[in-house]
């Protein structure tokens, strides 16, 4: 979205053949040096000044933020009124309105119709048999695309069914479900109010912005505070988590709808009613669609992180087989989390795809032949729900036949760990000491006067004074909240995570620019990769090399991958063929196309895809505090753990300022070099 | 003889930028051209004054960036002109709110569009019958009425297509059939036929003339190809930055431009498209051998093979069927080989 709004821009005067005051290279290798000498002498300046605030912000000065929006909250929550209506009554009721639908999806799915209580609850009415779920995803497969569609649905959940995470898999599934509709229609109508209200978007957008770029944990401790431990705060949290991108894609796709159509309604004479659900949200519907799908992939990324908070399900058995460092557990639910993700993501591509021949052949026939899925779709129920009552493996996937892996991949992992920990460890030790620990020194010494100078003259440097003093501020505050050297571990994780995947990553880009076939398969395995909620990522990492920074950042780098060669692909396909043909015919080889020509052209858009990954990387790396890092990540983290709210929305702000330090640092970076390329 | 007025508009305004209102009131209602450009305002529609009257062909043409769709949703209240009277058979309706507004728009206006806007989840039959929909038209009575216009518009047994599934011709048709469902007084048709091929568009054309012969609607149309203004209009208006320059018959407009630019328009149209026998004829009855008779409105285009095979003179009636004078080969001839200065 920001290359099409970047690109936009009115071309720059032409600075760089005038007499710059300081030549570009000079900048940044004084700042570099002197940022050194500072973090390499902080020491001693504040022995010989005698001046212990240079390295530690004193507490006296830091405001009691996290007092204050403690007490805030606790307010909020015992004594806000609002009309005579108390704020705690308005979160039960919210808490109501989630339990009720939940609790029916879960009676559907994994408990049936119970009646009694605890121990001698008595099931009145069996939940959907196994086989009746998986007959109505491979009839959902069929209706959405076709047959192939329909076979992968079925194999999917037969695969859940087979390899025994059937009953946690529903619970997920029941999470979704709820999260879904939720999502969808509050992000749905935001959305609309946003397009018929200027007011509302000008109040929304920000806010959205602020969202995109706070970490996920950071959502779940409010609402922690707010609705208790369990699966209705898990609900909320992923409702809240998931709308924003909704809104966005409703703003955007009303937007979209062409002029006529509007002038189509207003002329046929519609109502404002009319005008928008019959005429621009039908005509909006295939951008709509798409936002749908980035529903559900948020809804489940989030379902599975919300299990810390107390949502069961595969993300519940993924986290307790991470604290016992279960390998086999762990590896079991990590893949069920992937089938699943990636049975919801095909399906949901596949409404949003439908094709107009495709209804309109559904379209034909009789009446029980247009809903022959939905019909014989009831059918199964009620039939595997009789025959179950006398066949019990018709309604419940019988135990024997499942088919456990979990010692499998213990094994195979043992066999890694006792065969090759010479080598992974030799890997890690490199890494460690030679990468990772320098950079980590450098960060986190260096003095926050210094620092907060530093980023300042960056901002001056790449974006203009009025960037400067929005970094200025942002980080400004970051100082005040006493977190400088936590943010400092934040930055130099995820840093030399961005790095290492933009080594890995821009290469696999340009490869797969080379021709259609690469890509592809290219193509495919980062749709992939970016379909897995993030928590997956931490199972193998964790199983491989234990905790701390180094598996932190193996973990980010992954997670994160996706972005940069997506864009490094994206800019090489697009590099306009005339200038190929002309740098064949001055005879480039290869190489030299590629450093030459095509590498400087494309090198904006790298920066785009730089930007993404930052963000991919900061949203990943608060998740790795599970793995023990020392950054913000872990601040909010134990803010989660302690449910201290004040400390987690600080912490959690923290993480989201520099992602908007970063954002808008990389954004003017990437304008500057395009207006340069056009001036030039 | 002269048809009832059913639109008309008077000092119409429409400026894009900053405070219109404001702007046209600190002068005095009529600022020229150059107290826009200094404000950096655009003036799109500036002082038009049409007359639309029952049963007729307006065309509306101009360059690009005229100020022609402008004019059109002026005139259709689709946007709301900044100053001036816009009066709908007898009523002033600038003033009208959208409530008032939406009676009108539902049963006595239809617009086709540049683009077809067509409803892309809805079939032919359904975008056809969607101005009923509005209304609240029960299903069955609807779908009838939707059926009948699609037939008219030649697309019977397409009714369950998607309009993905037509070519533009095909699309432009369900544009048609779709403003002709709600049967309106006035019709609006903004560049319906830009989008399509020469030869489609040919096509549409002569369609567009065989509705119109049944129908007799009173139509507003826009276009920037003057051969189709000539080929279809009544009476043609050409703008010129947000100005109406001129409004006359295609005859006049070629014969007597305005100004240069509307010379530049009509200086490469062939006579014989535009000249009607009224226009060269020689006074009085023929005197001597008559080869036939031809009426005053008919076009050299349209009957120079006869005049031209034929021996003798034709005689030429008015509409109410007097002889006002006759017409002969030389003439003709010298109007297709472009030598005349004929009339
Ligand atoms: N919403 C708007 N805001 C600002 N200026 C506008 C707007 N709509 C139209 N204009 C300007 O008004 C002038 C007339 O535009 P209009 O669309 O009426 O021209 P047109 O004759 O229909 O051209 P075309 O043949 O390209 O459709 C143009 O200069 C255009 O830039
Ligand atoms: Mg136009």
């Amino acid at each position: 979205m920001s290359v099409s709004e970047t690109s936009a821009t009115p071309p720059a005067p032409r600075r760089w053949q005038g007499v710059p005051s300081v030549p570009g290279w000079a900048f940044w290798v004084v700042l570099l040096g002197v940022t050194w000498a500072a973090s390499h002498y902080a020491m001693d300046i504040y022995k010989a000044l005698d001046a212990r605030w240079i390295i530690r912000f004193p507490a006296a000065w830091q405001p009691d933020f996290e007092g204050r929006i403690s007490a805030g909250m606790k307010w909020l929550l015992e004594e806000a009124e609002l009309f005579g209506i108390l704020f705690r009554d308005v979160t039960r009721a919210i808490a109501r309105l989630i339990e009720i639908p939940y609790d029916l999806a879960v009676d559907l799915l994994v408990t049936g119709v119970l009646q009694g209580q605890g121990q001698q609850a008595q099931q009145v009415l069996p939940p959907l048999s196994w086989i009746a779920v998986t007959y109505i995803f491979c009839a959902l497969g069929h209706y959405a695309k076709g047959w192939r569609l329909a076979a992968l649905m079925g194999a999917c959940f037969l695969y859940l069914a087979v390899f025994g995470q059937w009953a946690s898999a529903m619970l997920t599934l029941a999470s979704v479900l709820i999260a879904v509709p939720l999502a969808a229609v509050g992000g749905l109508l935001l959305g609309i109010l946003a397009f018929r209200v200027p007011m509302a978007e000008r109040i929304l957008r920000p806010v959205l912005d602020l969202m995109q770029t706070v970490p996920i944990f950071a959502y779940l401790v409010p609402i922690l505070f707010m609705f208790g431990f369990g699966p209705v705060a898990a609900l909320a949290a992923t409702v809240i988590y998931a709308m924003p991108p909704m809104i966005r894609v409703t703003i955007v796709a009303l937007r979209g709808v062409p002029e006529e159509l509007g002038e189509l309604g207003v002329m046929v004479g519609a109502t404002s009613g009319q005008q928008m659900w019959k005429v621009l949200v039908p005509a909006a519907r295939p951008t709509l669609m798409v936002g749908l799908n980035q529903v559900i992939m948020l809804t489940l990324n989030m379902v599975i992180i919300a299990s810390m908070i107390g949502a069961g399900g595969l993300g519940y058995d993924v986290l307790t087989a991470l604290r016992r460092l279960d390998i086999g557990g762990g590896v079991e639910a990590g893949l069920a989390i992937v089938v699943l993700a990636i049975a919801l993501d095909r399906l949901s591509q596949a409404f949003s795809a439908r094709t107009v021949t495709l209804r309109a052949s559904q379209s034909r026939g009789g009446w029980a032949m247009r809903h022959r899925w939905l019909l014989s779709s009831l059918a199964v129920v009620l039939v595997t729900a009789l025959i179950g009552l006398a066949l019990p493996w018709v309604q419940t996937y019988p135990k024997a036949a499942v088919i456990s892996t979990g010692q499998i991949w213990a094994d195979a992992i043992g066999y890694i760990n006792v065969n090759y920990f010479d080598t992974l460890d030799a890997i890690k030790t490199v890494l460690l000491t030679w990468v990772l620990l320098p950079v980590r020194q450098f960060f986190t010494g260096i003095p926050w006067p210094w620092g907060l100078a530093a980023i300042t003259l960056i901002g001056a440097r790449v974006g203009g004074w009025r960037l400067a003093a929005l970094v200025f501020a942002l980080t400004g505050l970051v100082v005040l909240t006493g977190l400088w050297t936590k943010a400092m571990m934040t930055v130099y994780l995820c840093g030399v995570s961005v790095v290492i995947a933009s080594i890995i990553g821009i290469p696999i880009g340009i490869l797969a620019a080379r021709n259609e076939m690469s890509n592809r398969v290219v193509g495919v395995f980062i749709d992939t990769l970016q379909t897995l909620p993030s928590f997956v990522y931490l199972i193998p990492v964790v199983m491989l090399f234990r905790v701390g920074d180094f598996s932190a950042m193996i973990a980010i780098v992954a997670y994160a991958l996706a972005p940069a060669v997506r864009y490094a692909a994206h800019g090489i396909r697009s590099v306009d063929p005339q200038i190929v043909e002309a740098g064949i015919v001055s005879g480039c080889t290869p190489w030299q196309m590629l450093r030459r020509i095509k590498l400087p052209i494309i090198a904006p858009e790298l920066l785009l895809g730089l930007n993404q990954t930052v963000m991919l990387a900061l949203s990943m790396l608060v998740i790795t505090a599970l793995v023990g890092t020392r950054d913000l990540g872990q601040e909010v983290y134990i803010a989660l753990t302690k449910a201290n709210v004040g400390q987690g929305i600080v912490a959690g702000l923290a993480v989201a300022f520099i992602a908007i330090i970063a954002d808008r640092l990389l954004e003017a970076a990437a304008r500057r070099m395009r207006n340069r390329a056009g001036g030039a | 003889m002269e048809r009832p007025v059913l639109l008309e508009c008077r000092n119409l305004w429409k400026v894009y930028g900053h405070r219109p209102d404001q702007f046209l009131k600190e002068h005095g209602g009529n600022p020229s051209g150059d107290a826009l450009r200094r404000a950096g305002m655009i003036g799109a529609v500036r002082d038009a004054n049409v007359k639309i009257r029952q049963g007729e062909i307006f065309v509306i043409m101009g360059l690009s960036g005229s100020g022609k769709s402008t004019l059109v949703r002026c005139l259709s209240r689709l946007i709301r002109p900044d100053a001036g009277e816009l009066i709908f058979d007898g009523q002033n309706i600038l003033p009208y709110t959208d409530k008032q507004m939406l009676d009108i728009r539902r049963r006595r206006m239809g617009m086709v569009f540049q683009h077809f806007a067509l409803l892309p989840h809805l079939t032919v039959l359904e975008n056809a019958a969607f101005p009923l929909e509005i209304q609240g038209v029960p299903r069955a009575k609807r779908e009838a009425q939707a059926r009948e216009v699609i037939e008219l518009v030649g697309l019977k047994g397409r009714e369950d297509y998607y309009p993905s599934q037509l070519s533009g011709g095909q699309q432009q048709r369900v544009g048609i059939a779709r403003s002709l469902a709600v049967e309106p007084d006035l019709w609006f048709l903004d560049e319906p036929f830009s989008a399509l091929d020469p030869l489609i568009r040919r096509e549409m054309q002569d369609e567009f003339m065989r509705l119109q012969a049944m129908l007799k609607k009173t139509i507003v149309f826009i276009t920037h190809d003057f051969d189709e203004a000539i080929r279809l209009a009544d009476r043609i208006a050409v703008m010129r930055d947000g100005r109406i320059v001129q409004v006359a018959t295609p005859q006049d407009l070629v014969l007597s431009p305005a100004d240069d630019y509307v010379a530049e328009f009509t200086r490469y149209v062939p006579k014989s498209k535009v000249l009607t026998m009224g226009a060269i004829m020689a006074p009085g009855a023929a005197a001597g051998d008559v080869a036939g008779e031809l009426i005053v409105t008919d076009r050299v285009e349209a009957v120079a093979d006869r005049i031209e095979r034929a021996d003798g003179m034709f005689n030429i009636r008015d509409e109410e069927g007097r002889i006002v004078g006759h017409v002969g080969r030389a003439v003709i001839i010298d109007i297709l080989v472009g030598r005349s200065s004929a009339a």
